[in-house]
């Protein structure tokens, strides 16, 4: 019995390793270096947080949708994809409210208030409520199987919501600025370095993802070794109660 | 630089959120290895 490198392996220390110089020059380059926005000044540096927040989020849930899919192919069926599932929707849901909260700080700057009903906002925050319930149906009781089945079921329910919140500023009239890159019919005028540093954003959270996603499965793993021995140890007993009982 | 504060508490919130779940996830993952045998863990 040991607890040494619990969930570590070289390639997470190595992808560790990097993530953290990759944070040290995205902290760098969209504070110090990047320039100001024409439009938006100073504020535009809160862009390298939100968007790539945001985008890693939608990513999260996707493979969360993947896996739950993967889960309910009776040939792939394995609960090493309802972990990655799992493992996948809880590191969403911490880069949804990361993206929220930047885009409120964002907001006041920009909009003069931190929050507003609108489409684009209220759509993304009940994108993150649906999340937290779906982490909520995974912890209620139930073998490992059934709560396997139930979340799968329901990760390919919420999934469908990610369209309505990417094109939400495009089918209603709303105060977010519609796709700065990568959108429909955007001509991208985005400064080099400003691009740059925003591609090195999206690099950095998805290598941060990868991080967390391998960690927190392989703990969920642990977690339901633990839960089937501690029902093995509780049968023996009560085995052993009624064999006693029975003499 | 006005909007200096909202800058830097937006990169604070961003990565101390992470790396406070990244604390926690490790935790739990020690705390569960404590009792699971080496040669249970796939990924050694």
């Amino acid at each position: 019995m040991s607890n040494d490198r619990a969930t570590s392996t070289p390639f997470t220390k190595g992808l560790g390793f990097f993530v953290v110089l990759g944070i040290a020059l995205l902290i760098i380059l969209g504070i110090f270096v990047s320039p100001a926005d024409v439009n938006q000044g100073e504020s535009v540096r809160i862009m390298y947080a939100h968007v790539p927040g945001a985008w890693l989020a939608y990513l999260a849930f996707v493979m969360t949708a993947v896996s739950s899919a993967a889960y309910l192919w009776k040939r792939t069926r394995s609960l090493t994809w309802d972990r990655i599932a799992g493992a996948s929707a809880e590191v969403g849901v911490l880069f949804m409210g990361i993206s929220l909260v930047t885009g409120s700080l964002w907001g006041r700057l920009t909009w003069g208030t931190y929050w507003t009903w609108d489409a684009r906002l209220t759509t993304t925050a009940f994108l993150f409520v649906t999340y937290i319930g779906y982490l909520a149906v995974r912890g209620l009781g139930g073998t490992h199987q059934q709560r396997a089945r139930r979340s799968a079921v329901l990760a390919l329910l919420a999934v469908l919501e990610i369209p309505l919140v990417h094109f939400s500023v495009e089918l209603w009239n709303t105060l977010h600025q519609e796709a700065s890159v990568a959108g429909r019919g955007t001509d991208v005028e985005m400064n080099g370095l400003m691009l740059f540093t925003l591609f090195l954003g999206v690099v950095v959270f998805t290598l941060m993802y990868i991080w967390l996603v391998l960690h927190r499965q392989r703990s969920l793993m642990l977690e339901d070794m633990l839960d089937d021995s501690g029902l093995d140890h509780a049968l023996s007993e009560r085995r052993a109660e009624a064999t006693q009982a029975g003499h | 630089m006005d909007d200096l504060g909202f800058i830097v508490a937006s990169y604070v919130v961003t990565f101390a959120s992470v790396a406070l779940y990244a604390r926690g996830v490790l935790h739990r993952s020690r705390k569960a290895a404590r009792d699971v045998p080496r040669d249970k863990r796939p990924w050694l």
